[in-house]
């Protein structure tokens, strides 16, 4: 496993935009590493720039954004310096597939569900009118909607069944990596819970790998294998979810995991004073470090991602030994 | 200047009498063609009975859908009622208008999810917060200056000339809902209603407004409605909860006998459909109900969970509504056959 | 800082937002010039024409445009006898006065005209005049004689017999060397003087006289039919058409705002009115109603500028107003404001509409110019305010005059210039505001 070429290759994957006040830079240096059959899960808060990285991935950058830096490597092959059209025709969902968060909005509301289900195999893959509704309709069998809805309009059906509908689509070019973006957090507990079923059940019996950016704690849990956590546009851990949700190394983590409300325990949350700082002018040294309880002199230089442990790294001084990596 | 006043709920509180008593309640939403022609109804609150004591925070929970938002706007008397009484420090609400439904308005504060649309953006914060003085008659500048300064500073924006100035998108998102809960306050209510306050803040920014409602809900000693979504938001900040479904409530207890004991399968759903955060939960399925929320137009027969219910005992739940009053224990209240 | 002031800061960023300011300001200077150099009634008492403009030329074109030929057109000459002196001698039981007008004519054109403006005080007898022409080499030719009442126009340039005489119209006979009847007469320079000889027959009876030469051109802006300097009217369209616009915008984009949000908020019936109202006042034509109006009941400009927003209320931007306003209505703002007790007006006029107010500016602003171009339109088809001076009404007049045939094209330009001036000054702010408070339109 460990042996095999990573799947999805991020490196020093830098994003700005041009915005009335300056150049914001959303992603900064941003290293990430998926392999195949496995969920990540990039975990932040609102503007920490994982809305960017996943737009990035898909080339759905608005107008106002730079052309991104770095590399950005799909099987060893470099994704970046792709011509558009190349990109529309070889990756963008026979590669790569998006889940958004809004499926209102992302389906036609004029244009049968079925239809639009089909619709990327109409495109990418040639196939003819009668295969493609054949496989629409087990793409809706596997995400679980009943295939006779394939003939009805998406305003007919109910919030969860047109999030499965959305991931239908994804699914139906069997891509080698679907984007989740924030698939369940406009939905309700109990279609939120069984999405995430089916999105186990589809990574379990097909092997296809995820990248799910949430902001959500608890939701990240239910899928990843490993976790990327993000601050104020640079990743600040990554570990695998099993070390990461019992013992997070680097001081946002802990705090953020503290700051979680829990339904079984007795400790009650903790808040996490003061504010990201801005993105237009972030701060020279470690950007958590204003409001880390830990900081400490060397927190004014900036620091690199620093290994602590199997396939982890956190990017923060505490982890830094003079010797070398622990 | 936070010392709550001596008023005429806290007397009654002492006395044991509730803050708000609503029994029966029904809102229903006329669904109309062209207009006019009415061709059915919205069942958004379909037979609901409680109680919120003065100094008592108490948690609706339930998901999109369940009418808890429509319960809510029906006590801010934004929505009229179709049936049942609410009485609000003994008085009725029913029918009540002009000066009378005003000095109603100004005893119940109203905290709502989205803190940025909270706020009117064309106003600066002096401005908003001047607003509810204003309409309620609170005169001269320099009183109503204080009052806003007082409010600013008690929901933690100090100093209060750091916000005073600004415009709402000039604060983020936590600050905004801040602002919110100091214009619930202003008028020193009797009663909050917070309609999912912190759904839409990042996590960090949650545990904080949670606190400050739970603060000032003590020092105030307010009766606090906190309606969520998520379960896991509850724990540490009510009292008593109560879960929504299909426009009806169907279990309420302490809140930690509700998250130890649950006793309506629906609130068993619920729980076992969240989490806490564990690297498990990616290996396991978890068990969800089939099937769909209820439609309130044509809500099913007999108990409303029935069709997604594990344990729906065939003749008897889709027949016969359960009445609400099932109590395994005396504080704990289930509209379930199952304890009958 | 507000975002208003925020937004108004951004105009530096447009130079043709300032270009467009400078054109209002420079409009507005006019008009407050205009209406405190002549106050209204002046105004309105000038227009009327008459013997305020008996002075000047008809129809005379610009000074400008004849510097730009290179000509040396005439110009107006004035030689009354109370700046010379006047000679007196006495005889029995008459007196002899005598006054020399001199004329200095050093100009490459005949005059248009010549007039003797006379007036004479007496009881019961009327001095006799008699008048005689000076060419500089000193020939004298003798013109009119007669007796004079209290005020009277001596039209020397109409006298038929000096004209036989002279074989020339008097204007260009007296002012030329040429034989009588030559086809191309030339002006002789020089300085002129007119003679005038009263008698007097009783002792306390006055003479005063006035000479005047018409000249070709006339000030900045020439003259009309009715001897009127168009500066006049050109300086006072200035305010009426700024007052014009202004008023029936914002009388229109105001009252539509509120009754389209008046509608939005209180659904039902309220709005269901307020649309079909709206409907059928789409359909109903502006133009032949003000026609209507102005043709069988006043043509009043504030009656006018009454119809105009009496129907403009109603319009299209009702609709427009009325999609912004929905969504608006569901605002968690609006919930919250009625939480906590606002009645539906404070609801409406200070949550509603100052919600849209900054997208409806620029749309205001460029409303503006096509109010002033309506009132102009109306005045050209006839249904001007009969007694302001307006733009409109210069080019109604020049209309009917022919202007444009007869060459006169000055007549026509400098209206014609303004209005464009306006609605590009308007223009051109309104499309930078358009782009600062319309997120839409926002380049980041």
């Amino acid at each position: 496993m460990m042996a095999a070429a990573p799947l999805l290759e991020i490196e020093d994957l830098g994003l700005s935009y041009a915005t009335e006040q300056g150049t914001l830079r959303a992603v900064d240096g941003v290293d990430l590493r998926l392999h195949r059959n496995e969920a990540l899960a990039v975990l932040g808060e609102s503007g920490c720039g994982k809305s960017s990285l996943a737009k990035t991935l898909l080339r759905t950058l608005p107008r106002n954004a730079y052309p991104p830096t770095g590399q950005l490597r799909l099987d060893g092959r470099d994704v970046l310096g792709l011509p558009e059209e190349r990109f529309r025709r070889e990756v963008r969902w026979v590669r790569i597939a998006l889940v958004m968060q809004a499926a209102m909005n992302a389906l036609n509301p004029v244009v049968r569900v079925g239809e639009q289900v089909a619709e990327p195999l109409r495109i990418h893959h040639r196939a003819s009118r009668r295969q493609a509704r054949q496989r629409a309709a087990e793409a809706f069998e596997e995400v679980g909607i009943p295939t006779d809805f394939l003939r009805r309009y998406p305003h007919e059906l109910s919030g969860g069944m047109r999030q499965r509908a959305v991931l239908a689509m994804a699914l139906v070019t069997e891509p080698d990596l679907v984007l989740l973006d924030e698939p369940t957090s406009a939905l309700d507990v109990l279609t939120q819970a069984s999405i995430m079923n089916v999105l186990k059940r589809i990574k379990h019996e097909r092997g296809v790998s995820f990248v799910f950016i949430t902001h959500d704690v608890a939701t990240a849990s239910e899928l990843a294998d490993r976790v990327a956590l993000m601050y104020a546009g640079q990743v600040v851990e990554a570990a695998s979810a099993r070390a990461f949700f019992s013992e997070p190394a680097h001081p946002y983590s802990r705090l953020l995991m503290a700051s979680v409300p829990r339904l079984y325990q007795e400790q009650p949350p903790s808040s996490i004073p003061g504010r990201p700082p801005s993105l237009l002018d972030p701060p020279a040294g470690c950007r958590f470090a204003e409001r880390c309880p830990w900081a400490f002199e060397r927190c004014s230089e900036p620091p690199p991602m620093i290994p602590c442990g199997e396939r982890r790294q956190a990017r923060c001084w505490l982890h830094h030994s003079p010797g070398g990596a622990r | 200047m936070t010392t709550p006043q001596p008023s005429a709920s806290a007397s009654r509180a002492a006395r044991g009498e509730p803050v708000l008593c609503v029994e029966g309640l029904q809102t229903h939403f006329d669904l109309r063609q062209w207009g006019f022609v009415r061709v059915g109804s919205v069942r958004a609150v379909d037979g609901v009975d409680f109680t919120l004591d003065a100094g008592e925070t108490v948690a609706v929970v339930g998901e999109s859908g369940c009418g808890k938002s429509s319960l809510a706007r029906t006590l801010l008397a934004l929505h009229r009622p179709t049936d049942g009484a609410i009485r609000f420090d003994g008085t009725p609400l029913n029918g009540l208008s002009g000066s009378a439904l005003k000095a109603y308005r100004g005893r119940v504060g109203y905290v709502q999810q989205d803190p940025y649309g909270a706020l009117p953006p064309f106003m600066d914060i002096q401005r908003i917060l001047a607003e509810p003085l204003i309409i309620h008659g609170v005169r001269g500048r320099a009183e109503r200056a204080r009052r806003i300064d007082a409010a600013l500073e008690e929901v933690g924006l100090t100093p209060a000339a750091d916000t005073r100035g600004k415009f709402p998108h000039q604060l983020s998102g936590g600050q905004q809902q801040r602002v919110v809960i100091a214009r619930a306050l202003l008028l020193r209510p009797a009663m909050i209603i917070a309609d999912e306050p912190v759904s839409m803040l990042d996590a960090s920014v949650r545990v904080e407004i949670l606190e400050l409602l739970r603060r000032v809900q003590r020092e105030h000693h307010l009766a606090l409605l906190y309606i969520t979504h998520d379960l896991s938001t509850v724990r540490h900040y009510v009292d008593r909860a109560m879960v929504m479904y299909g426009g009806r409530i169907v279990e309420q207890a302490p809140v930690a006998e509700l998250l130890a004991r649950p006793g309506h399968p629906y609130t068993e759903a619920l729980l076992s459909a969240l989490g806490d955060p564990d690297a498990d939960n990616a290996h396991r399925q978890r068990e969800v109900p089939g099937g769909e929320p209820p439609s309130l137009i044509q809500p099913p027969s007999g108990c409303r969970f029935h069709p997604r219910c594990r344990h729906a005992m065939p003749g008897k739940c889709e027949l016969e509504p359960p009445p609400p009053d099932f109590r395994p224990r005396p504080d704990h209240r289930i509209a379930c056959w199952l304890h009958e | 800082m507000t975002p208003w002031l925020q937004g108004l800061a951004r105009l530096r960023q447009y130079p043709s937002a300032l270009a467009g300011l400078g054109i209002i300001a420079l409009l507005v200077a006019m008009a407050v010039y205009a209406v405190t150099a002549i106050p209204y009634s002046e105004a309105r008492e000038l227009w009327r024409g008459g013997e305020a403009w008996q002075d000047l030329p008809t129809n005379a074109s610009p000074v400008w445009t004849d510097r730009l030929l290179g000509g040396n057109a005439p110009r107006t000459i004035r030689v009354a006898t109370d700046d010379v002196v006047m000679e007196q001698e006495r005889y029995e039981g008459v007196r002899l006065q005598r006054a020399v007008l001199p004329v200095d004519f050093p100009y490459g054109g005949f005059p248009q005209e010549i007039n003797l403006f006379v007036e004479s005080q007496f009881d019961e007898r009327q001095p006799f005049v008699r008048l005689t022409w000076r060419t500089p080499d000193g020939e004298s030719i003798p013109l009119d004689a007669r007796r004079v009442g209290e005020s009277e126009r001596i039209s020397i340039s109409q006298d038929r017999q000096l004209e036989s005489r002279l074989g020339f119209t008097p204007q260009v006979g007296l002012f030329t060397d040429a034989e009588p009847g030559a086809d191309d007469p030339q002006v002789r320079q020089g300085t002129y003087e007119l003679v005038i000889e009263a008698i007097q027959f009783e002792e306390t009876a006055t003479l005063d006289a006035n000479l005047v030469v018409y000249g070709q051109v006339h000030g900045l802006f020439g003259t009309d039919h009715k001897r009127r300097d168009l500066t006049v009217a050109l300086l006072w369209g200035t305010p009426v058409a700024l007052a014009f616009g202004l008023l029936a915008a914002v009388g229109t984009t105001l009252t539509t705002l509120i009754i389209a949000a008046t509608g939005v908020w209180f659904g039902g019936w309220v709005d269901a009115v307020i649309q079909r109202l709206t409907e059928i006042n789409i359909i109903l034509p502006l133009l032949p109603i003000l026609v209507m109006v102005g043709t069988l009941y006043s043509t009043s400009i504030w009656l006018m500028l009454g119809v105009v927003v009496v129907l403009g209320i109603f319009s299209a931007g009702i609709k427009m107003y009325r999609s912004m306003l929905l969504p608006i209505r569901e605002a968690p703002y609006i919930e919250a404001a009625r939480a906590y007790g606002a009645g539906n007006a404070r609801i409406i006029l200070r949550y509603l509409v100052p919600r849209i107010l900054p997208v409806l500016i620029p749309t205001f602003v460029t409303l503006i110019p096509t109010y002033v171009f309506l009132e102009a339109s109306l005045a050209v088809l006839g249904l001007g305010d009969p007694v302001l001076p307006t733009w409109g009404k210069i080019l109604n007049d020049a209309q009917a005059q022919s202007a444009l045939y007869h060459g006169f094209y000055y007549w026509v330009l400098a209206p014609a210039a303004l209005l464009m001036l306006t609605g590009l000054g308007f223009a051109m702010l309104g499309f930078a505001l358009d782009r600062i408070f319309n997120p839409r339109l926002r380049n980041v």
